[in-house]
C-alpha cells in the first residue's frame, strides 16, 4: 500500500534524491507516444535504483482539454470515497475512470489509481470569493493532500497527467501503458532516493495545475523556501524538495505573472559580482528580483525540467552542480541528465550542448498551438 | 569609601622578584588600586578597588602582576550566593539602586549553545568559499511581496519601485552605543570600521559628533526618548533612522548620562547644556500607544522624504511577537529586537538580570508571527543582544533574523575586558569613559583595524559554515531552521524555536 502522506508529515521527513531526468517537447505540437520517453529514461537506469519512476505527459486528453484532469492515488476505498465526496462538493465531475494499468512483474502493491475530469462548481467559486478556477483547484489539491488520509492528488492540470510509482521508470511506464498515450511533451524521471524509502506519492514528477517538475538534486535552502511559500498559502505537506520547486513555479509564473526568464532569475539568480558587471537596466532588474525574491532562491545542486501548458524548460543551479544536456532536432527540444539518453531516441540532433548554470533552456509551444491544446475555459 | 562588610572580589598579586617599581600600573589604574611610596621606593596594591579589568597586568612590562578571584569564600549556600549577600551589604550601606554594566552575567541557558548546525555530505556537495562564490550581501528594509514588470518596451523592466534598503556586505552591524557612554575615539573607530567593512554603525542616543560626519553614510542615527542630538541635519546625514523604544539590558528603563560626563563636546553633540544630566525618559513622552509610534515613524519618513528606512528597536519582552507585528504595521521598515543578554553602559542590576527574554526565542517567535500574519516581507528583523561569535550570527539568521547587531563583541575587539564597570566612567581601556587621560589610550586607527579584522574573520567563518551546508547565498539560510538541531531542550523550547532535536533526520 502507498504510504499516506500523513505518516510522512508525522515523521517530518524531507526527501532528497539523486536521479535521472528527461524531457522532450515537439514545439509544433505534433503528438507522439510515451515510448520515446520510456526508452530514453531506461538508458539512464544506472542513475536510479528502482525506488521511484514517473512521467508527465502533455496534450494527452485533447477530447477533454477544457477539464482539469485529477490523477489521484488512494490507499483504501474509504479514502477514495471520502475524496470523491469532497470533490463533488466543490466540482462538477464530468467524467471519471480508473487509470488503466497492466500487470508488470516488478510492480507490486500499487495504490488505487483513479482519474477525475472536473470543472470547479459555480457554488465553490462564490464560496471562495473571487478566486479563479486555478486558485480553486490549488485549494482543492492542498485540501486533499493535507486533510484526507490516504489520498494524494498526483496531478491536476488540463490536458496533461502524471503517471508515477515505485519501480524503475520503464517498468512504471509499461505498468501505465504509456505507449498508448500521445502527447506533444513528455517528462520522465528515475529516482535514487537518499533520505527516504520509495513510496508512490514520493516519486517524480510532482504536479500542481499544469506544472510538473522532475528534479535531480537536493535543495539546501528547502527550509527557507518552504517558509517563504507558506507566506503565500502553499502548504508543503510532502516534505520534498521537488514540491517546493513546483509551488515556486506556480507562484512566480502564474500568480506573479513573471516571464519565464525572470522566474528563473528568482530561482537561480546571477551572483552579485555578475550583477555589478551588467548593463544598468539589466542590473536593476536582477537586483530587484534578488531583493524581493530572496526566499525563492533555490540553493544547492539541482537540475530540473519543468513542464507547463505552454511548453517546458530546463534549469540548473547557478553553479551547475548537476548535469543537464540539451539538444535540438527540428521542432524537438530534448533535455536529459546524460547525452546518451538523447542519442537513444534521436540519432542525429542538429545541436547538442550543456545547459549553463542558472540559464533556462526553453522549449516553447508555437503560439497558435497553445490555445488549441489548452482547450477553452 | 570602602564598604567595611564587602570583601574584595579580586586579589592583586605582585611578584616582588619581578616588580621593578616602574609605576606603569600606578599610572594605568583609574581605580587607584596601585600606589607608589617614594620614601620606600615601593609599589603596593589595594585589592579592594580592583575591578578585574586586567589593564595593569596587561601593561606590566615584567609580568609581575596577577589578578585572581579573591580566595575568601562564603560558606557554600545554593540560595544565598556570594553575590546576593554582597549586594545586600552594598545596599545596606548606601540605600541606593544597585548599578551595573554590560549584559547579564547570570547563568541563564544560552540557546545558541544548544543549537547545532548542519553540513552537507554526498548528496549535496559542500562548497569551498575560497574557490567558489559565496554571498553574504544583505539588504534591510521593507520589500514588496511581488514584483510587477513592464514588458511593453521589449526587455522586462521592474514597474514596482523598491522602498529604500540598507545594503550590507555582510549581515552584521554595530549596535547602538552612544558617544557619552563610550568615548569619541571608540565611536570614531566603529564608524570607520563600518565604512571600511561595508556595514553600518549606530549612534545610539549620543548624537552625531562632527568628527563622524564623514562616515554618516554608514551610520544609523537613533531617535530615542531624550531626543538628544536630533535635528533635521542629523536625520539628513544618516543612512537610516532608528527609533529606540527599548533596550534588552534594561527594558522599560530610560537612561542617564551624569552631568560630569557632559563635556563641551558632548554638550554640543547632544545639544544640551554643558554639565547637565542627560536624562532619557523610560517611555517616549509622545508615544503612549502604537498609533503614536506610527505618527513618529511617519514624521521621520516625511522629514527624510521617504528615502531612508526607519527602524524601530524594541527589547525582547514576553509579548515581543505581537509588539513587533504592531511596529511593522505602524510602518517600521526594520524591527531591531534586543535580547535580555544585551549590553548597556549602565543599568540597575535587578533590571539587567531579571527582565526580558533570550534573543533566540524572540527571533523565532517574531519570525513566526510576522509570517502567520503575512507581513514578514514588510520589515527586516535585526537581532541583537548576546551575539558572541560568527556561529551565533549563523544561528540567529537560521532562526529567522535578517541581520544582527553586535555591541559587546565590538567593544571586546577594541580591548574591553568585560569588567562591567562602564557606569563608573573609569574605563581603563579608554572605551567607556570621557576622561581625557583615559580616552587617549584608545588609538582610533588601531581600534578601527581591530574591528575590521573581527568582521573579516567572522565573514570568513560564516562563509565556511554556509559552504559546509552547501549554501552559497546568505538568503538561503534565513529562517532555514531545517539546518539547525537542538541538544538538551524541552519540547516546549523546541516548539518555540521550531527546530528538531539532534538525531532526527531530514
Amino acid at each position: 500500500m502507498m504510504r499516506g502522506q500523513r505518516e510522512l508529515v508525522r515523521r517530518g521527513e524531507k526527501d532528497a534524491s539523486g536521479c535521472a531526468i528527461f524531457g522532450v517537447i515537439d514545439e509544433s505540437g505534433r503528438r507522439f507516444t510515451g515510448e520515446e520517453a520510456m526508452r530514453a529514461i531506461a538508458t539512464m537506469r544506472e542513475r536510479s535504483c528502482g525506488l521511484g519512476g514517473g512521467f508527465a505527459a502533455y496534450g494527452i486528453y485533447p477530447e477533454r482539454a477544457d477539464l482539469y484532469a485529477l490523477h489521484v492515488m488512494f490507499d483504501s476505498p474509504a479514502s477514495q470515497e471520502m475524496t470523491r465526496g469532497y470533490l463533488q462538493s466543490v466540482c462538477e465531475i464530468a467524467h471519471e475512470e480508473p487509470i488503466p494499468t497492466r500487470p508488470v512483474e516488478a510492480i507490486r502493491s500499487a495504490p488505487i489509481l483513479h482519474r477525475y475530469f472536473v470543472r470547479p462548481a459555480r457554488g465553490a467559486r462564490e464560496r471562495f470569493g473571487d478566486a479563479g478556477d486555478d486558485d480553486l483547484v490549488v485549494r482543492l489539491v492542498m485540501y486533499v493532500n493535507a486533510e484526507i488520509e490516504g489520498a494524494f492528488v498526483v496531478s491536476s492540470g488540463r490536458n496533461m497527467g502524471v503517471f508515477k510509482g515505485v519501480g524503475y521508470p520503464e517498468e512504471i511506464g509499461a505498468f501505465f501503458r504509456l505507449e498508448e498515450y500521445e502527447g506533444h511533451a513528455w517528462l520522465a524521471h528515475g529516482r535514487f532516493p537518499t533520505n527516504t524509502g520509495g513510496w508512490w506519492g514520493g516519486a517524480h514528477p510532482f504536479g500542481l495545475l499544469d506544472w510538473a517538475v522532475v528534479h535531480n538534486g537536493e535543495i539546501s535552502s528547502y527550509g527557507r523556501n518552504r517558509r517563504y511559500l507558506s507566506d503565500f498559502g502553499y502548504q508543503c505537506t510532502l516534505h520534498t524538495d521537488t514540491e517546493v520547486i513546483c509551488y515556486l513555479c506556480d507562484l512566480l509564473s502564474r500568480r506573479h505573472a513573471l516571464p519565464l526568464e525572470v522566474a528563473a532569475c528568482a530561482m537561480a539568480p546571477p551572483f552579485w559580482s555578475r550583477i555589478e558587471r551588467m548593463a544598468a537596466a539589466e542590473a536593476l532588474l536582477a537586483k530587484a528580483v534578488r531583493t524581493v525574491y530572496g526566499g525563492a532562491l533555490l540553493n544547492g545542486p539541482f537540475s530540473i525540467v519543468v513542464g507547463h501548458s505552454r511548453g517546458l524548460f530546463g534549469l540548473n543551479d547557478r553553479t551547475k552542480l548537476r548535469p543537464m544536456v540539451a539538444a535540438r532536432s527540428g521542432d524537438r527540444l530534448y533535455l536529459a541528465s546524460e547525452e546518451a539518453a538523447i542519442r537513444a531516441v534521436c540519432d542525429s540532433p542538429d545541436r547538442v550542448w550543456h545547459a549553463e548554470g542558472g540559464v533556462p533552456v526553453v522549449g516553447a509551444l508555437q503560439e497558435e498551438r497553445v490555445a488549441q491544446l489548452a482547450g477553452t475555459t | 569609601m570602602r564598604n567595611w562588610l564587602v570583601q574584595p572580589e579580586f586579589t592583586v598579586e605582585r611578584d616582588p622578584e619581578r616588580c621593578v617599581q616602574c609605576q606603569v600600573c600606578v599610572r594605568q589604574c583609574a581605580n587607584d588600586v596601585h600606589e607608589y611610596d617614594a620614601e620606600d621606593d615601593l609599589v603596593s596594591s589595594e585589592s579592594s578597588r580592583c575591578v578585574g579589568c586586567h589593564r595593569c597586568a596587561t601593561l606590566c612590562p615584567t609580568g609581575a602582576l596577577s589578578i585572581r578571584r579573591a580566595r575568601l569564600e562564603f560558606r557554600p549556600n545554593a540560595n544565598w550566593t556570594p553575590s546576593a549577600i554582597r549586594n545586600i551589604y552594598r545596599q545596606a550601606e548606601g540605600g541606593g539602586v544597585l548599578l551595573t554594566s554590560m549584559g547579564t552575567d547570570q547563568p541563564y541557558p544560552s540557546y545558541f549553545d544548544r543549537l547545532l548546525l548542519d553540513a552537507a555530505q554526498v548528496t549535496n556537495p559542500s562548497i569551498d568559499p575560497l574557490r567558489e562564490p559565496m554571498e553574504l550581501v544583505t539588504s534591510l528594509g521593507r520589500k514588496p511581496d511581488r514584483l510587477e514588470l513592464d514588458s511593453s518596451a521589449g526587455a522586462p523592466r521592474a514597474k514596482t519601485e523598491l522602498p529604500p534598503q540598507l545594503e550590507l556586505r555582510m549581515p552584521i552591524m554595530f549596535s547602538a552605543m552612544s558617544y557619552g557612554s563610550i568615548s569619541l575615539n571608540a565611536s570614531l573607530a566603529l564608524a570607520r570600521a563600518a565604512r571600511e567593512s561595508g556595514v553600518y554603525a549606530n549612534t545610539g542616543e549620543g548624537g552625531l559628533h562632527k568628527a563622524i560626519h564623514p562616515y554618516a553614510g554608514n551610520m544609523i542615527v537613533q531617535v530615542a526618548s531624550g531626543r538628544f542630538g536630533v535635528d533635521a541635519e542629523y536625520l539628513d546625514r544618516a543612512a537610516a533612522v532608528e527609533i529606540k523604544i527599548g533596550q534588552g539590558a534594561k527594558p522599560g528603563i530610560g537612561g542617564h548620562l551624569p552631568g560630569e560626563k557632559v563635556s563641551p563636546e558632548i554638550s554640543e553633540t547632544r545639544m544640551i547644556p554643558e554639565g547637565t544630566d542627560a536624562l532619557s525618559p523610560a517611555p517616549h513622552h509622545d508615544i503612549y500607544s502604537i498609533e503614536d509610534l506610527r505618527q513618529l515613524i511617519f514624521a521621520i519618513k516625511e522629514a527624510t522624504c521617504y528615502a531612508k528606512p526607519v527602524s524601530v528597536k524594541i527589547a525582547a519582552v514576553h509579548n515581543v511577537a505581537a509588539i513587533a507585528s504592531g511596529c511593522v504595521r505602524a510602518g517600521a521598515d526594520i524591527v531591531a529586537i534586543d535580547g535580555f543578554r544585551g549590553g548597556t553602559g549602565a543599568a540597575p542590576t535587578m533590571i539587567r538580570d531579571h527582565v526580558g527574554i533570550p534573543i533566540e526565542l524572540a527571533i523565532a517567535a517574531v519570525d513566526d508571527r510576522l509570517r502567520e500574519e503575512g507581513i514578514r516581507h514588510m520589515a527586516s528583523v535585526v537581532a541583537a543582544g548576546g551575539i558572541r561569535s560568527s556561529a551565533d550570527v549563523v544561528k540567529a539568521i537560521a532562526l529567522g533574523a535578517d541581520a544582527v547587531y553586535i555591541g559587546t563583541a565590538a567593544l571586546v575587539a577594541m580591548g574591553c575586558h568585560v569588567c562591567q564597570k562602564c557606569y563608573t566612567g573609569k574605563c581603563n581601556w579608554g572605551i567607556a569613559t570621557q576622561d581625557p587621560l583615559l580616552t587617549k589610550r584608545l588609538n582610533p586607527d588601531v581600534a578601527t583595524r581591530r574591528l575590521v579584522n573581527l568582521l573579516r574573520g567572522w565573514g570568513h567563518e560564516i562563509k565556511e559554515m554556509l559552504g559546509g551546508m552547501g549554501i552559497n547565498a546568505i538568503e538561503s539560510l534565513r529562517g532555514n531552521r531545517e539546518r539547525l538541531r537542538a541538544v538538551g531542550m524541552s519540547d516546549g523550547e523546541l516548539q518555540i524555536l521550531g527546530v528538531k532535536p539532534a538525531g532526527v533526520g531530514a
